[in-house]
């Protein structure tokens, strides 16, 4: 394998609290030294002046549609949006055709990945066969064919003593549980969040107290049981501070936000356009100014994107009849410098943390840090070019986004992944 | 966006007026004979109905042949909508044909916007989901004034499953911007707190004598079974608690009027007697439905 000089960036790694101008070289697809001045004989070089040098960022939720809705994204064409988007790594849910519930899915999920994907992929596996709620899945086979964690993510486990039970297994396998929280009775036939909106619409609702009640469950069965808990896609005010309040106990718990929710509120939605329509439902402005309070004051661990991939014949209907879900990975850098650095809520550091060793933590991997031996993953970032999103030029399969034509300063520049530069900004 | 009518909160009260005063014009004299007017010739309106209707696909289609345009009315039982084609690809086809304006009905709220975005042709919404149904509030408008010299002023209840109904919605934007003293009356399920923020004077009540006490016109609302999901109130007590009788008459100004949208459920949210008594003005509402689509037609088709 080659090696990499990554020149004279400005670097910051706040695993292991590094935050000053140096060079990193990378061989043999691991991280070997951080420091001034490097030799770096032979390697290849990137200037990274003017630069953030950052470990290689991780999403911990998205949705690659392989196998079974190919038609809407791929391994290979998903990972290709991740890696335009900054991503080194990222977490596939398991709502594919069959459900990720075995493991042979997991170790074809896997196979798959090798072969096409352009940056590191890592199974979620189902809570339950079929992600129908009931019987559990074959958690620990799925965790040895490599599932980070299990989730039965858009199908949430409704009956609480399952939701214990898988609570419980996971803990023999270290593997967290990451919840979808939507009790399914209260939400049922809802299409954005409830409140003025929805009303104002006349479009059903899914109030927030959907959220609520299954958050309060989960956390009172993660002290009971003692298991590592995830809030997926956290949305409402209630849930956050539930969210404090487990953590004030030290209870194992955390939870990630995603792009959309706190930039977003349900007064944003273009009336009846299913590019805004997604699970939790863009909520209200105060549920974003809580969300964004969260970020900044540690509550939420990590951001995440939901990337949801759903193509224009499944978007280009009546809003009640869209699926819910956005594509995520190519804004989601920009908009956390935009939304939350650029506003003065969070430092760079702190946003870094929350792509890298945050994640990495969560789902145990040996990534999100530039410290020397480390896997090279790396993500370059800039705080200063203007540019503007194009959904049309996606790397997705799919056009999904509210997202098009909003300008951003700064975003990622280039993605490396084990050492290998898969995708920079200035080469599309 | 070409110009079409899908919703009244974004209509100016001018505009209004103006459509208002206009159907004034379109009003037939008793015991005459409509004469046909050939002000929109050679104008070819689709109706396109994809929810049942009689009432509002009726005077859309006499409305337009009044005023000497063609229409033809499709339903989605008789089209390929009932072959699986999408909602994008019937109008898309019938919008190749170039139809003057489309008029539509749909079960899904914003349906019309929707189609507004993606193609050229004027839309006319005649009722979207539980949204906005404009022509019915602009005829209870005109059926409004056609008791009382103005708007302004008067007190109006709306009684009924207020969450589930576009009439609800419409007549709201419109009464409050003519200053009237509007409150909402329902069971607290189908009465989402939100409603009195919609629009300026508009006050809640969960009790139906309240609501009724010194108004100068009651609007009663069908109940919508097709649209709850599920049980919002318990069974069997709907007209006990919700229904307009008789007796409630007596608690509203001496010449009050009631009204309903249509069709009406004998018995489950208005009493046989109410419907038929002096104060109902249930028919002339229907009369006055030609009238205004006249008024809305001419305004959007006339060159």
């Amino acid at each position: 394998m080659g090696k990499l000089l990554i020149r004279n960036g400005h670097v910051i790694d706040p695993a292991s609290g590094l935050d000053k101008i140096a060079d990193v070289f990378i061989k043999d697809g691991r991280i070997a030294a951080v420091g001034e001045r490097l030799e770096g004989p032979g390697a290849e070089r990137f200037d990274a002046t003017g630069k953030i040098v950052a470990p290689g960022f991780i999403d911990m939720h998205v949705h690659l549609r392989e196998p079974g809705f190919e038609h809407a994204e791929t391994i290979e064409t998903g990972c290709r949006a991740a890696a335009a988007g900054g991503f080194t790594s990222v977490c596939c849910m398991p709502n594919t055709q069959p459900v990720n519930d075995c493991a042979t899915v997991t170790n074809y999920i896997v196979d798959r990945a090798r072969l096409t994907a352009a940056v590191n992929v890592f199974p979620i596996g189902a809570i339950t066969k079929g992600s129908a709620g009931e019987a559990l899945s074959a958690i620990g086979a799925m965790k040895e064919a490599g599932a980070v964690a299990i989730s039965d993510d858009g199908q949430p486990v409704m009956n609480a003593r399952v939701m214990r039970r898988a609570m419980e297994f996971a803990k023999a396998f270290d593997l967290p549980v990451i919840n979808h929280c939507e009790d399914l009775n209260l939400s049922a036939g809802g299409d954005m969040h409830e409140g003025f909106e929805s009303v104002r619409l006349g479009l059903r609702g899914i109030p927030s107290v959907a959220e609520d009640v299954m958050v309060a469950r989960d956390l009172l069965l993660a002290q009971i049981t003692g298991a590592r808990y995830h809030v997926a896609h956290i949305s409402t005010r209630r849930a956050i501070q539930m969210v404090a309040y487990a953590k004030a106990q030290g209870l194992p718990v955390t939870c990630e936000a995603t792009p959309h929710h706190f930039s977003l509120a349900d007064e944003d939605v273009e009336p009846y356009d299913s590019n805004y329509k997604m699970k939790p439902p863009l909520r209200s402005r105060r549920d974003v100014a809580e969300l964004v309070e969260g970020i900044a004051s540690g509550i939420v661990d990590c951001i995440a994107t939901d990337h949801a991939p759903h193509p224009g014949s499944e978007k280009m209907q009546e809003f009640e009849r869209c699926p819910f879900g956005i594509i995520g990975l190519e804004t989601a850098v920009a908009l956390a410098i935009d939304q939350l650095v650029q506003t003065g809520k969070i430092t760079l550091r702190r946003m870094i943390e929350m792509f890298t060793v945050n994640p990495a933590r969560i789902l145990r991997l040996d990534r999100g840090t530039l410290a020397p031996g480390a896997p090279g993953d790396v993500t370059i970032l800039d705080t200063t070019t203007r540019w503007t999103y194009d959904v049309n030029r996606s790397h997705s399969k799919s056009r999904n986004s509210p997202f098009h034509g909003r300008s951003f300063t700064g975003g990622p520049v280039a993605t490396i992944v084990n050492g290998v530069v898969v995708w920079r900004r200035d080469q599309g | 966006m070409p110009k079409g009518l899908l919703g009244i909160e974004e209509l100016e009260r001018s505009e209004i007026e103006q459509i208002l005063d206009r159907a004034r014009d379109f009003q037939p004299p008793p015991n005459q004979p409509f004469k046909r007017l050939d002000t929109l010739r050679g104008k070819m309106v689709v109706n396109l109905f994809f929810e049942a209707s009689t009432r509002t696909r009726t005077s859309f289609e006499i409305a337009a042949k009044r005023l000497g345009a063609d229409a033809i009315t499709i339903t989605a039982s008789g089209s390929s909508v009932s072959k699986g084609e999408s909602l994008v690809d019937t109008l898309a086809t019938l919008g190749a044909m170039r139809p003057d304006a489309i008029v539509m009905r749909h079960s899904a709220s914003g349906a019309p916007h929707f189609l507004a975005r993606h193609l050229p042709v004027p839309i006319i919404n005649a009722g979207d989901g539980t949204h906005e149904h404009p022509t019915q509030a602009l005829l209870d408008a005109r059926t409004v004034l056609d008791h009382r010299p103005s708007l302004e002023g008067l007190r109006i209840a709306i009684i009924g499953d207020i969450a589930h109904s576009r009439v609800a919605r419409s007549n709201i934007h419109l009464l409050s911007k003519f200053g009237v003293d509007l409150v909402l009356c329902g069971p607290p399920s189908l009465l989402p707190r939100e409603l009195g923020e919609i629009a300026p004077n508009v006050s809640l009540t969960y009790d139906i004598r309240e609501a009724i006490r010194d108004a100068d016109v009651i609007m009663m609302l069908r109940v919508q079974l097709e649209r709850q999901h599920e049980a919002a109130y318990p069974a069997g007590e709907y007209f006990q608690f919700y229904g307009l009788r008789l007796e409630h008459l007596g608690l509203a100004k001496p010449d009050a009027i009631v009204m309903h949208p249509g069709p009406i459920n004998r018995g489950r949210e208005i009493a046989s007697e109410v419907a038929d008594s002096q104060s109902s003005v249930i028919l002339n509402q229907v009369g006055n439905g030609v009238a205004v689509r006249m008024a809305v037609l001419e305004r959007i088709l006339k060159d």
